[in-house]
């Protein structure tokens, strides 16, 4: 089997239990690709050497009952992996090496599956274009010079480029959803408090969630219903029942009532957005939905209220990183010294700004204006769905509100950066999930995504929209290996 | 109730002004293990030898509340007559020090887990009632250590993560005794309840001391300063005494008096300043996102307050009931859990004919003597309740006098001893028998002829003599009230 890079999850799983393929046969080929795909600068670290050992031994002794036996795979190197090093993307980590395996990973490598590497990402997870991390840009499989995305752009280009079967992401305001809806993959973020985030190092604490990207629905399904479970060491993880996403996934959805918010028809929005939107809205009704119009009134307060709940729990949840105890640290002349030129090299610039704003929104007298007054719209926008819900079974909306952008066209503009997370933001906020499934492509052949945003807790509902869909869509990722020589 | 108590006040020459105190006391939380980890909180490890990844605030760590703690503060509420606040919020306190590991304590800000309460304290003139504002929960730092290497500052965070509880008063306190009964009284609280063993050798209990000053009889607060982290009663009075005396010299002197937070520096018996209010740090408290309020149910509540041993105050009207003891008395035995729980292991011991003035005299005098000779708690005492409930029957019952007592007490120290086989082997049994201490006394007084004369003639002094050389001629184990009453006859 030659092309074994490009077989979805699900196939691989299939081959690896009736032994057509070993975990050795799918691990080599995964490693040789990445071997091959050093230009798109995926990998920070790859644990290459190990994963063969480890798919030699599975081999050995295959357990075939698991859900992802011997099956290779690199995560997003926010997620911390035991005597793995883990940098978040920043030189404040770059020689970090965890005694101590994250939830989320654990459960992954629990099912059988093998650690290949820690994909790039954005500096702690701070950036929609993956141009923040400390270890250089990430390329987009799709075209040269082009972002995949972020801050999972790492994990988005590392899937799209067949480096890895899957991956895991995270999402604090649209982190995996906007890389996927670039890179032309699935990427889910599930409701908060569906995965733990023990062992993710911290953004911001109440919008993080872990979550699947795959090359289709159905390898999303299966990789969340791995990775989420009720975790006493994270004190915001909920017991709630959790399906068994992959098996009971349906294509029917007769009937359900899919909302279609009016205020995400935003001033400036490209032509090829709203005839996506279109588009998508005629084929949930050709999967026999209904789509009704509804309103989110406070929309267009999502991103300023983001971009200041977000930057005031990061400017706290980066004091960590001090120097005095492990990672990065500069010499100083005392302690305040130490602390200032530490911070100052071992933090990029997008990192540096968040620490600020953070920093500003919660200082004593500009608290009330903007920190309390951001949980209050936090609020409001969280009815805003609790009421459409009333009518609705899920929204259906852009995942972006344009395609992806070339290396370095929005770096010096911050604010035009952040508005790249419009569409997804408001999910975070209200803790809800939300998929991206690629739907279309732009005139320069660029994938496009749309975003299906459910009830709390209620994945399965629009993992089974997502995959109805998909069948009706009949996507084609555009990849030409333009990078491998 | 409530009378007044002698006033403490700073006279300066036409001016009398008045002190008043507020404390916030800082007491570790009894508990095996810290508030959001399971990492031990044995005092005296061996440093960093106590610390988990979350201690540590490792990338990725998230705390977890210790059910535990949450109970213990809850019944220091309990024991406080406070308001239990059934939802509280933990908020992270920002500021960076080398022993803070994760750049932020997560303590209560808003939403402590108990509102306002009250205590009472046992004054000379009367009782006083002191205001409590609120108990909240929080994280302690761990230790710098700057004197172990002339270049680096070493950290230990063994207690890092230690739970806290921060006990803050109204400013309801007027001179060091009242800081000094106040103090006694919370310790004894929490002995009672269990929730902190209130040694302050080892940090369990320390304080903030705010402290301001203004004319006798006006309304008005002055300007206060906080005096930060002090370790023993003793310092806080002497820090109250210098620093009131500081801010009242400062008035009369016709300067202001800045808002600031000081130091006591207890080798030169002075407060110095630590920093001002402009330099105050804004630590940008909110919500620790980490964590979900917390929300405890009435029924949590009301099985806690179910938990709640009998506590000094209403343990101190039992014993004046009960036993017929003074208010001081009862006051002695209360005031620490370990010897009301002594002297009420003596009373049961000492069955139905018992003296029980004669076993309180007998603990705050010999007990209480021997116990501070040998730098002892009565909890460590040498002689246990039940024999020293032996001594103090074998003293009613008329077998020992309370003289030869004080002999057998020394000879049972030494291994808590039964008394009443000292008094056996030794033969100390006082001698009781009038006819045997009738022989005794004629012969003494034959003996002693031109002095029994004296006496008759009016020398009375001379009494005592012949009492002395009866006990002599006994042994020393005559009964002495025998003795008088047939010398009384015989002279």
């Amino acid at each position: 089997m030659s092309d074994i890079t490009k077989q979805s999850l699900t196939e691989l799983v299939e081959n690896i239990k009736n032994k057509k393929l070993s975990s050795t046969d799918v691990t080599k080929a995964f490693i040789q690709r990445s071997e091959k795909s050093s230009e798109l600068n995926a990998y920070i670290t790859d644990d290459f050497t190990s994963a063969l050992d480890k798919a030699k031994k599975f081999d050995q002794k295959p357990n075939l009952d698991l859900k992802l036996p011997g099956i290779p795979m690199a995560v997003k190197d926010l997620f911390c992996t035991k005597n793995v090093k883990t940098t978040a993307g920043s030189k404040i980590l770059n020689n970090f090496v965890p005694t101590y395996e994250s939830t989320v990973t654990k459960n992954i490598w629990d099912e059988g599956a093998i650690l290949l590497g820690k994909l790039n990402c954005d500096e702690f997870a701070m950036g929609s274009s993956n141009e923040t991390s400390h270890f250089g840009n990430v390329q987009n499989p799709i075209d040269k010079n082009l972002v995949p995305g972020g801050s999972s752009g790492g994990s988005a280009s590392a899937v799209a480029g067949q480096l890895t079967p899957i991956t895991i992401g995270t999402d604090t305001g649209g982190s995996i959803r906007q890389p996927a809806s670039f890179t032309g993959i699935v990427g889910l973020k599930p409701t908060y408090g569906s995965c733990s985030r023990y062992g993710i190092v911290a953004f911001a604490s109440s919008l993080d969630q872990a979550g699947p990207m795959a090359q289709n629905v159905k390898d999303c399904a299966l990789l969340q219903e791995v990775i989420s479970t009720y975790d006493p060491k994270d004190s915001t993880s909920i017991n709630f029942k959790r399906n068994h996403y992959s098996k009971e996934l349906t294509k029917n959805i007769k009937g359900k009532k899919i909302g279609i918010p009016k205020e995400y028809r935003v001033d400036g929005m490209p032509k090829e957005i709203e005839d996506l939107w279109q588009k998508g809205i005629q084929y949930v009704k050709d999967c026999g939905a209904e789509t009704i119009d509804i309103s989110l009134p406070h929309t267009s307060y999502a991103l300023p209220t983001y971009y200041i709940v977000a930057p005031a729990e990061a400017s706290s949840n980066l004091a960590r990183y001090d120097g005095v105890k492990y990672g990065y640290r500069a010499k100083g002349e005392n302690l305040i010294d130490m602390y200032e030129k530490t911070r100052s090299e071992g933090f990029g610039a997008e990192v540096q700004r968040r620490i600020m704003i953070g920093t500003y929104v919660l200082s004593s007298g500009y608290y009330d204006a903007y920190y309390l007054k951001a949980q209050k719209v936090r609020k409001l926008i969280k009815n805003d769905f609790d009421e459409a819900y009333k009518k609705v079974d899920a929204i259906l909306t852009p995942s972006t509100p344009s395609s992806a952008f070339k290396i370095g066209e929005k770096t010096n503009d911050p604010v035009s950066m952040y508005l790249n997370d419009i569409f997804t933001v408001p999910v975070n906020l209200a803790g809800l999930p939300g998929i991206s499934i690629p739907a279309g492509h732009d005139t320069k052949g660029y994938p496009l995504g749309l975003q299906i945003i459910g009830k709390a807790f209620d994945e399965q509902n629009i993992l089974n929209i997502a995959f109805a869909m998909e069948e009706k869509i009949i996507f084609k990722n555009k990849i030409t290996d333009w990078w491998i020589k | 109730m409530n009378k007044k108590n002698k006033e403490y006040l700073i006279d300066r020459k036409d001016n009398q002004y008045e002190v008043v105190i507020g404390l916030e006391v800082h007491a570790q939380v009894l508990s095996e293990s810290k508030l959001f980890s399971s990492s031990s909180t044995k005092f005296g490890a061996e440093p960093n030898t106590q610390v988990s990844l979350v201690d540590a605030a490792f990338p990725g760590m998230l705390p977890v509340i210790n059910e535990f703690c949450i109970k213990q503060a809850i019944k220091t509420g309990i024991g406080l007559n406070a308001k239990i606040n059934k939802r509280s919020v933990f908020d992270r306190k920002n500021y960076f020090y080398a022993d803070l590991p994760q750049g932020y304590q997560i303590s209560q800000f808003k939403d402590p887990i108990v509102g306002e309460g009250k205590v009472i304290l046992d004054m000379p003139n009367g009782q006083k009632e002191v205001g409590i504002e609120r108990l909240h929960l929080e994280q302690d730092a761990g230790k710098s250590i700057h004197d172990l290497d002339p270049q680096n500052t070493f950290v230990d965070l063994n207690r890092s993560g230690v739970a806290l509880m921060e006990i803050v008063s109204k400013p309801d306190l007027r001179s060091p005794d009242e800081v000094n009964a106040y103090i006694k009284k919370l310790r004894s609280i929490m002995r009672y309840l269990g929730t902190c063993d209130g040694n302050m050798q080892e940090g369990s209990l320390r304080a903030d001391v705010n402290v301001s000053v203004r004319p006798k009889g006006s309304k008005e607060f002055g300007t206060r300063c906080e005096i930060k982290n002090v370790n023993s009663i003793k310092f806080m009075q002497m820090a109250i005494e210098y620093e009131a005396n500081r801010q009242v010299d400062l008035i009369e002197e016709g300067k202001t008096i800045d808002q600031e937070t000081r130091l006591f520096d207890t080798k030169k018996n002075e407060t110095r300043s630590m920093r001002s209010k402009e330099d105050a740090h804004d630590y940008r408290y909110f919500p620790d996102p980490d964590l979900l309020p917390l929300e405890v149910s009435e029924k949590f509540i009301e099985e806690l307050k179910n938990d709640i041993p009998e506590l000094p105050d209403d343990k101190k009207k039992r014993f004046i009931e009960e036993f017929k003891l003074s208010p001081y008395e009862a006051n002695i035995l209360v005031s620490d859990i370990d010897t009301a729980k002594f002297f009420e292991e003596v009373v049961a011991k000492m069955g139905k004919n018992k003296d029980i003035k004669l076993a309180v005299n007998w603990i705050t005098g010999e007990l209480f003597a021997v116990l501070n000779s040998k730098g002892l708690e009565i909890s460590q005492s040498p002689v246990s309740a039940k024999n020293f409930a032996i001594l103090i029957n074998l003293i009613k019952n008329g077998t020992i006098s309370g003289k030869i007592a004080k002999t057998v007490f020394e000879l049972m120290i030494d291994g808590d001893k039964d008394p009443q086989k000292i008094v056996e082997e030794k033969g100390l049994k006082q001698q009781s028998d009038p006819k045997a201490l009738e022989a005794l006394i004629d012969k003494i007084i034959n003996d002693n002829r031109e002095k029994a004369i004296e006496y008759k003639q009016g020398k009375e002094k001379l009494f005592g003599f012949f009492v002395g050389q009866a006990m002599k001629a006994s042994g020393g184990k005559a009964n002495p009230q025998l003795i008088n009453e047939i010398l009384k006859k015989k002279l």
